[in-house]
């Protein structure tokens, strides 16, 4: 316990550090404000099945998500790769993964206060998306934005293992990406797919990632129950092939001179 | 009962290899070539508790390679090691918490934050109560001479600072075997001084084992009795440093002093001359003739002082170096 605090501490007080560079990452967040231009134009012509304010909320709410989720793991790790800077965190006897973790929960905390702000001043500006969601709704959406983290950081953690075979691991997550893109709502609701397609997603990790935790905010019809199973089973699929990489890609990194 | 043990330990890996220019980049992009590296060749040695034991050898000779097998960082191709009784790369927790390692040229502590919360940190990893902590960062701080430093961005030390901040978070859990791989790299005289007495201090207050690389003689003829000496991944001498002084080095220099300038050509008649400038000359002179010489010099020439030292241990590890063979 003491750890968890210790770490959670240090790295906020690093994040604070970087003040400017922090705002900047929270600005360049701004795509769902954008795209949120685009679909409430579109939705005047009322073809959707989404009002302009549903958009609104629905845009507003994946600014949110992504604030929360935002995961760079595999950068980092990479570099204490190829630079040998995981040498010295193989010699302490604790998993150098939390350092990864507590240093990306400690940045949610320091950017916060810049993510509410931008949030109010959105509300300030289109107050007809202002609403107030109930308490399950909110208790839900907490829950799910938890696991949606974990199960980024962890598919992000486990391309990450591929430092220990090409130096370009995060070549993997810039692919990767693409797919997180389309097919997780951020750049389109799931609920604006063609259905066959959105059946298909659904069976992806992707829309558990951002369209999941927002439509139970927003309210938009979803299967709880399938959307936090499917998260979780992702997650530890994941977590299973993060395990196995690790062990062989340490046993690599050893052979190849650490 | 020895504290490090290393048997017939070997390294080898591969390196990719790479022809220059387009053909060789395209070659190597569908069909990469590996050479075989030997980085340790069968290298035995044993240290007891309490030694501090220099590791010599030039770049690229495996001293590193061989701190990491011991660290349990690299995975030996052959050969057996114990480390206080662990089988390193095994890595359990309770052999982490008996070692560090120092690597001049790699840092742990977190740039833009003071040393004090990277410090905290190595306290959370390992368990270190507060109290504990407050007593041991005291006590390190004192011996390192960082008083007021710990409270400033590590980014804004100087080098001799940093690296002294560095020692003071790879000793905080007390390890008991150090291995220093270049900690004086870089360091001003001053500073250098500094991480010597506090390495010889720290051995001799926690009885702590210390396996020691450095490039400056210094370092090793201050702290080091024994040396272990490696060429080309393999083993070439292990003993007291005045042995291989002895063994290395059967010559002194014979530094002389004269009333009027001689040439060379005249003073070559006693012995191997090594510099002349003006009135001082050095003359290299073999051990057993040392006596005969010096008395020759001294009834034949008008001598205004000598002195007679033994050579510089760099020159003698280069000579050895060079050599190849033992």
């Amino acid at each position: 316990m003491k750890k968890v605090r210790t770490f959670l501490w240090v790295y906020y007080a690093y994040m604070v550090e970087y003040r400017a560079e922090l705002i900047l990452w929270v600005l360049a967040g701004s795509l769902p404000i954008i795209l949120m231009g685009v679909w409430t134009q579109a939705a005047q012509g009322g073809q959707f099945g989404l009002s302009p304010a549903d958009f609104a909320r629905y845009f507003i709410t994946v600014f949110i998500v992504r604030q929360f989720t935002v995961v760079w793991v595999v950068w980092e790790f990479e570099r204490e790769v190829v630079e040998g800077k995981l040498s010295p965190r193989l010699l302490q006897p604790i998993d150098p993964v939390w350092h990864h973790v507590t240093s990306h929960v400690s940045e949610r905390a320091a950017r916060m206060p810049f993510s509410i702000f931008l949030v109010a001043l959105f509300f300030i500006l289109y107050p007809q998306a202002f609403w107030i969601p109930s308490w399950s709704q909110f208790l839900l959406f907490t829950l799910s934005i938890l696991l949606a983290f974990a199960l980024r950081f962890i598919i992000q953690y486990t391309f990450a293992m591929l430092a220990f075979w090409t130096e370009r691991a995060s070549s993997v997550e810039s692919f990767w990406f693409l797919f997180y893109l389309f097919l997780s709502g951020m750049i389109a609701p799931l609920e604006v797919f063609p259905e066959p397609v959105r059946v298909a997603v659904l069976c992806t990790p992707f829309p558990y990632l951002i369209d999941f935790p927002v439509s139970l905010l927003i309210g938009l019809p979803t299967d709880i129950g399938r959307g936090f199973s499917m998260t979780i089973g992702w997650t530890l699929l994941f977590l299973g092939l993060n395990r196995i990489l690790w062990r062989q890609g340490l046993k690599r990194y050893s052979g190849m001179g650490a | 009962m020895s504290i490090i043990l290393a048997h017939n330990l070997s390294k080898f890996y591969p390196v990719a290899v790479k022809e220059p220019g387009i053909k060789g980049t395209l070659s190597h992009f569908f069909r990469r070539t590996y050479r075989q590296i030997k980085a340790v060749r069968d290298v035995s040695f044993e240290i007891n508790p309490g030694e501090v034991v220099g590791f010599l050898g030039p770049n690229g000779a495996g001293k590193t390679t061989t701190l990491k097998m011991l660290t349990g960082l690299v995975h030996p191709t052959s050969g057996n090691v114990r480390v206080a009784g662990y089988v390193p790369f095994r890595r359990q927790e309770e052999f982490l918490r008996k070692v560090t390692l120092v690597m001049g040229q790699k840092q742990q502590l977190l740039w833009d934050l003071p040393a004090m919360d990277s410090l905290k940190i190595n306290a959370a990893v390992y368990g270190i109560s507060d109290h504990e902590f407050m007593l041991r960062v005291g006590e390190l701080t004192e011996m390192l001479s960082l008083e007021g430093k710990l409270n400033q961005a590590v980014r804004k030390l100087s080098l001799g600072e940093r690296m002294k901040a560095e020692l003071l978070a790879a000793l905080l859990h007390r390890p008991q075997v150090l291995f220093l791989d270049e900690p004086t790299l870089g360091l001003d005289v001053n500073a250098q001084v500094g991480v010597r007495d506090f390495l010889r201090q720290y051995n001799q207050r926690y009885q702590a084992t210390v396996l020691l690389t450095s490039h400056y003689m210094a370092d090793i003829t201050a702290l080091c009795e024994r040396v272990i000496m490696i060429h080309q991944g393999a083993l070439m001498y292990d003993g007291s440093l005045d042995g291989l002084l002895e063994r290395f080095a059967p010559y002194r220099e014979v530094h002389v002093e004269l009333a009027h300038q001689i040439s060379k050509e005249k003073l070559k008649f006693y012995g191997d001359v090594k510099t002349v400038e003006g009135r001082s000359a050095c003359f290299i002179v073999e051990q057993e003739k040392l006596t005969r010489t010096v008395s020759r010099i001294l009834s034949d020439l008008e001598v205004v002082d000598l002195t007679v030292n033994e050579p510089p241990v760099e020159e003698v590890i280069g000579r050895v170096f060079q050599a190849g063979v033992v």
